[in-house]
């Protein structure tokens, strides 16, 4: 018992709170454990957008911006204490790249006010603004990337699929498991057949899983997987010679770490995104000049231009511009969480305001309301080439089904509702 | 043949390739165990971290190079060099070697007579530490591992098949080469343990610690050896895997699918791991093809231990382990 | 000088055998309850609660319940992560089902179907023994992840299989859910550990608890003497797997709020356990609080110490803690391999004499 009251005072010491900064962002990231290889450039691009908007217009509207970043590890419980640890500094909202720990975070940022913005992951249907009033995952879940997948596969084939067979393989989590049930809607409505093939975690064997879809011989294999998964499932369908070009994953499923490990044998393979990616974009000369040049860029600074490093960026653009947004509503720069989150409810983001941000042509343009926290779910379709070493854009923005979707969010956001009394907002 | 029955074939015949490459991690902790009563937690973790240490020699990099530049402020990522595969493989078995002396001197030389829970708990301090300091010399970010093997699906074995039976069998190249190198592996393990001295010598201590300490047999050198060639047993797993998948953390797992072969082959024998591993791998594919559809599939985490552990009630210690005797 | 048993006089045998013999140690122990139930829970806030004491408090209980099964009763296990998924999911299912009911009777039922889930995956080991029958509770472990992953009943059929904890009340005060305040968290979680550890420590120095030593000892013995193996053994696995159960089922409901099977109650869980079990003491129930505290605090005490004060990037700290905790293991077991309790017990023998040894 002393040997524990002296470490919490060696704890305390070590507890010394930094100060008060004027608008201070929590980066809950993970550099390591199993997921690094993706959480790396997602924080390095997250963190080095903000950079650049101190050491290129002094922050927003004026008010320095400070990112915390804190390690979960992918590990709900780190996740917890980060986010317990950063709250008290006056955190304005939380990103953490974390299905698991987004589902642990709904509960706690309704309950202390602050907003949580997942783009393209987390709970879809806090897309639903009327239950979830401190969640926003514009600009697409997984059930929109889902449909945009079915969508593009219905262009591809003239508008029919039926009689085809169409494989899901998916990491067998939460996660994993989020596009099943409007796959299977999508399948009841256009007459296609949904063959469902599991991988546990980490995914690090799936011999069994490839010889099946070999025998099957899906028209089209679709994927969620996230981390190793994703290099080890592009690996063995080239291994079993499956057409590459008929393979599609996520937007999660489709980053430089999962395809150059299978060299050669990944050209071809298709992905979602949501975003555009490499540094073409008018963005990444003051990146160059005012962080990298600088010597400030986050991390080792290698992963500027990546898909997953053009996700981070994205992700702190959108809640940059709701930071103004709220500022332009409250009229004084040092803004509050709740203040932010009536920002993020009023956001809207053109295409002309992207052009002007240095981004022309990356992502869709949206607006918020009090009910639409999900924006218009496109996404578009990239295809990896393999001796550029580059993903191509093969199409553009392809919208989702709204009438599939918007049912299955209402369901399942009023399953929430009853389960922990929400009333209905927006009304 | 009928249909189901040929994909059954296949199924069991990619579980048999599949279940080498689980009896090569598989080794490494039957060698350590036998040697020296160690059940060694860290083993998943060398194959990571010696699979690790070949990439990073093969490509250049500088080890530490995010350490040094934080605390320094340099940018220093490279020497700019790119080693042959196996130029960089001799420099990681010096590696591993050099590891098992320190793990010898540091952990292992205090821990002599302790009973065997306290030094699997060393081991898994050890994989802590590994794990904390792989990452730290060569980077959390995943990493391609090109040794110059094969992969893909081997058109031989497909065309034969075909011509034989009307329906092409698929085996991964890198399964055949696993395959072979395996074979290689367990054929020189066992010539050094029955033909040269030290073989014997790691023989003699593995049946009795004492009777080989009074007949001359230095206990310390014995488990220098034995760690070094677990260690470039787990190189040679952590190429294997790392071939398919790219180097990063989750290699440090398949440590998880050597655990159930251990159990069926018994801790101590070389052939049992053999034998065991190709049992759970053939065992778990072919239960994943006729029960997994059935009840909703990725079984095969699970399968493999309940396998064991039926076989276990019946034979407890397992295939080829040494009789339990007990007397009060 | 105060800690010594010099005039301290027993008359009668009930005094002899108290767990705290000495009148410093007795003093300390109303101390630390006092300290525990009447200071921290004004002084705790979110923070403390959710990083600190609540994950401490409930891996003890998860540490007292594997230290009776591995510790006192010799059999080692590696399927705690897995009892402790019944533990939460049993309590979900009976806080959906039966909203009426207290929570506490639902924490308490849950380690009571925990109890014979673990009975019944105990029962391998009146015929394995040691690290196979480690290894094979690992089958426990896996198949029971893979259960609640993959049939939707337990996840009351939600779309993603995440499971939530609704809100429930003791005394008007909530205790799970978001609105819960850090002292009600702590509360709760203090109450049950203290019943749960006064319990143990009774259990195993009464009859039953020398059963299962003499059967950690050497079995075949125990038997000659006329120990009933089966019986003793399933006993341990029920009693363990109660406690692991209570732990699993606050941990979800108190502690998380939200839970994923395979993340939340992985193998890691099980190892992170038996490390605890381990680094604290085999056998000993001080020692389950000592390894809890050990591995729950110096990661985020390290944590703060390189990113919050000496501003390291936070993967290079996170690295090094991994290499720190990894070599304060083993220099722990180079220098004391029975683990903190015994360490704790070597300065009080040291005390004893103190200060003048001889």
């Amino acid at each position: 018992m002393k040997k524990r009251l002296t470490a919490l005072a060696a704890l305390a010491l070590a507890c010394a709170t930094p100060a008060f900064a004027d608008l201070n962002i929590p980066n809950l990231s993970y550099r390591t454990g199993p997921f690094a290889a993706g959480g790396i450039p997602y924080a390095d691009g997250f963190n080095d957008y903000f950079t650049l908007l101190n050491e290129r217009d002094g922050g927003i509207g004026g008010e320095k911006v400070v990112v915390t970043e804190c390690e979960t590890a992918y590990n709900t419980e780190k996740g917890v204490e980060c986010y317990e640890a950063t709250k008290g500094n006056g955190a304005l909202v939380y990103n953490p790249l974390s299905t698991g720990i987004t589902y642990q975070l709904i509960p706690k940022v309704s309950a202390d006010h602050i907003p949580l913005y997942t783009p393209g992951y987390g709970r879809t249907s806090a897309a639903n603004g009327k239950i979830f009033e401190w969640v926003f995952n514009y600009p697409a879940n997984y059930w929109d990337g889902a449909s945009d997948i079915v969508n593009y596969l219905l262009g591809e084939n003239g508008g029919d699929l039926k009689g085809k067979k169409i494989a899901l393989v998916y990491h067998n989590s939460a996660y994993g498991k989020e596009p099943i049930p409007t796959l299977t809607k999508l399948a009841e409505k256009h007459g296609f057949e949904l063959i469902e093939v599991p991988v546990d975690s980490p995914g690090q064997e799936q011999k069994s899983q490839w010889l099946q879809i070999r025998r099957d011989k899906p028209d089209y294999v679709l994927m969620w997987g996230w981390g190793v998964m994703n290099a080890v499932a592009i690996q063995e369908a080239a291994n079993i010679n499956y057409p590459m070009d008929h393979f599609i994953g996520v937007w999660w499923s489709g980053s430089e770490n999962d395809v150059l490990p299978a060299g050669d044998a990944a050209n071809g393979y298709k992905a979602l995104t949501l975003h555009g990616s490499g540094s073409d974009y008018p963005v990444y000369a003051d990146l160059q000049k005012y962080v990298v040049g600088a010597g400030k860029a986050s991390g080792a600074g290698d992963q500027i231009g990546t898909v997953l490093y053009s996700r981070g960026m994205y992700a702190a653009l959108v809640i940059s511009e709701a930071i103004r947004k709220s500022q332009e509503m409250t009229g004084h720069a040092a803004i509050t969480a709740t203040e932010l989150r009536d920002g993020f409810e009023a956001l809207e983001i053109t295409e002309a305001r992207m052009a002007e941000l240095g981004l022309p042509n990356f992502g869709q343009p949206f607006a918020a309301s009090c009910t639409d926290h999900g924006g218009p779910g496109q996404a578009m379709i990239q295809q990896w080439d393999a001796s550029a070493r580059k993903w191509n854009l093969i199409t553009p923005f392809i919208a989702p089904d709204d009438e599939v979707i918007q049912p299955l969010v209402d369901a399942d956001s009023a399953a929430f509702a009853a389960e922990n009394n929400i009333a209905e907002r927006c009304n | 043949m009928s249909e189901q029955l040929l994909y059954a074939a296949e199924a069991g015949l990619n579980g048999l390739m599949a279940g080498v490459l689980y009896a090569l991690v598989a080794l490494g902790f039957v060698l350590i165990f036998k040697a020296s009563g160690i059940f060694n937690y860290a083993q998943g973790v060398l194959a990571l971290f010696a699979a690790l240490t070949l990439v990073g020699f093969q490509n250049g990099q500088v080890p530490f190079a995010h350490l040094i530049n934080a605390v320094f402020g340099t940018q220093i990522h490279e020497f700019g060099w790119r080693l042959p595969a196996v130029v960089a493989i001799l420099l990681t078995g010096a590696v591993m070697v050099l590891l098992a002396i320190l793990v010898e001197r540091l952990i292992l030389k205090h821990l002599v007579n302790q009973a065997p829970i306290i030094l699997f708990m060393a081991t898994i301090g050890l994989a802590y530490f590994l794990e904390g300091f792989g990452d730290i010399m060569w980077g959390a970010d995943i990493k391609k591992l090109d040794v110059g093997l094969p992969q893909g699906i081997s058109d031989t074995v497909e065309s034969v098949t075909d011509s034989l039976f009307g329906y092409g069998f698929f085996i991964d190249r890198l399964d055949i080469v696993a395959s072979i190198v395996a074979a290689l592996l367990v054929l020189s393990l066992t010539l050094f343990s029955q033909f040269t001295k030290y073989g014997r010598a790691l023989r003699a201590v593995a049946d009795d610690h004492q009777a080989a300490l009074s007949v001359g047999i230095s206990l310390r050198f014995i488990w220098v050896m034995v760690w070094s060639i677990a260690g470039i047993v787990a190189m040679v797993a952590g190429v294997m895997w790392g071939a398919k998948s790219g180097v990063q953390f989750s290699l440090s797992l398949i440590a998880l699918k050597a655990l159930p072969v251990l159990m069926l082959g018994g801790f101590t024998s070389i052939p049992g791991a053999i034998v065991g591993g190709l049992i759970i791998g053939m065992g778990e594919k072919l239960f994943e093809f006729f029960i997994g559809p059935m009840i909703g599939g990725a079984t095969e985490n699970w399968f493999a231990y309940v396998l064991a552990l039926l076989f276990l009630v019946f034979r407890p210690q397992g295939l080829f382990g040494e009789r339990i005797i007990e007397r009060v | 000088m105060l800690y010594r048993e010099a005039g301290d006089f027993k008359t009668r045998y009930v005094d002899d055998s108290q767990t705290f013999p000495i009148r410093f140690d007795r003093w300390r122990y109303y101390a630390v309850l006092a300290i525990a139930f009447g200071v921290v829970p004004f002084l705790i806030n979110d923070y403390w609660a959710n990083a600190v004491f609540v994950p401490f408090l409930i891996y003890s209980i998860a540490a007292i319940g594997l230290n009776i099964l591995t510790g006192y009763c010799g059999q080692v296990s590696l399927g705690t992560g897995g009892f402790m998924a019944v533990g939460a999911y049993a309590c979900y299912k009976l806080m959906t089902a039966f909203p009426e009911v207290s929570i506490l009777i639902h924490v308490l039922l849950a380690g009571g179907v925990t109890a014979c889930v673990g009975v019944l995956f105990g029962l391998p080991s009146l015929r394995i023994k040691g690290f196979y029958l480690a290894v094979a509770t690992l089958a426990a472990q896996f198949f029971l992840v893979w259960l609640f992953n993959k049939v939707p009943w337990f996840y009351n059929y939600s779309a993603s299989g995440q499971i939530n904890a609704p809100e429930r009340t003791i005394f008007g005060q909530a205790v799970t859910g978001a609105s819960t305040t850090p002292a009600a968290k702590y509360l709760f979680c203090l109450v049950i550990l203290f019943a749960l550890a006064w319990l143990a420590r009774n259990l195993t120095r009464g009859t039953i608890g020398r059963k299962w030593m003499a059967i950690r000892d050497m079995d075949i013995a125990a038997e000659i003497i006329g120990v009933n193996p089966l019986t003793t053994k399933l006993s341990a696995f029920a009693v363990s797997s109660f406690y692991i159960g209570v732990a699993g089922a606050l941990f979800f409901a108190v502690y998380l709020g939200a839970a994923e099977v395979g993340e939340a109650f992985g193998i890691q869980k099980s190892f992170l356990v038996l490390f605890m079990v381990i680094i604290g003491g085999l056998g000993s129930i001080f020692g389950s609080f000592a390894g809890a505290a050990f591995l729950v605090l110096m990661p985020v005490v390290l944590k703060n110490l390189l990113v919050g004060t000496l501003g390291w990037p936070t993967d290079l700290a996170a690295h090094i803690e991994l290499m720190i905790v990894g070599g304060l293991i083993i220099l722990f077991l180079i220098v004391e391999p029975h683990g903190l309790a015994q360490l704790w017990r070597l300065s009080k023998e040291k005390l004893r004499l103190w200060p003048f040894p001889h």
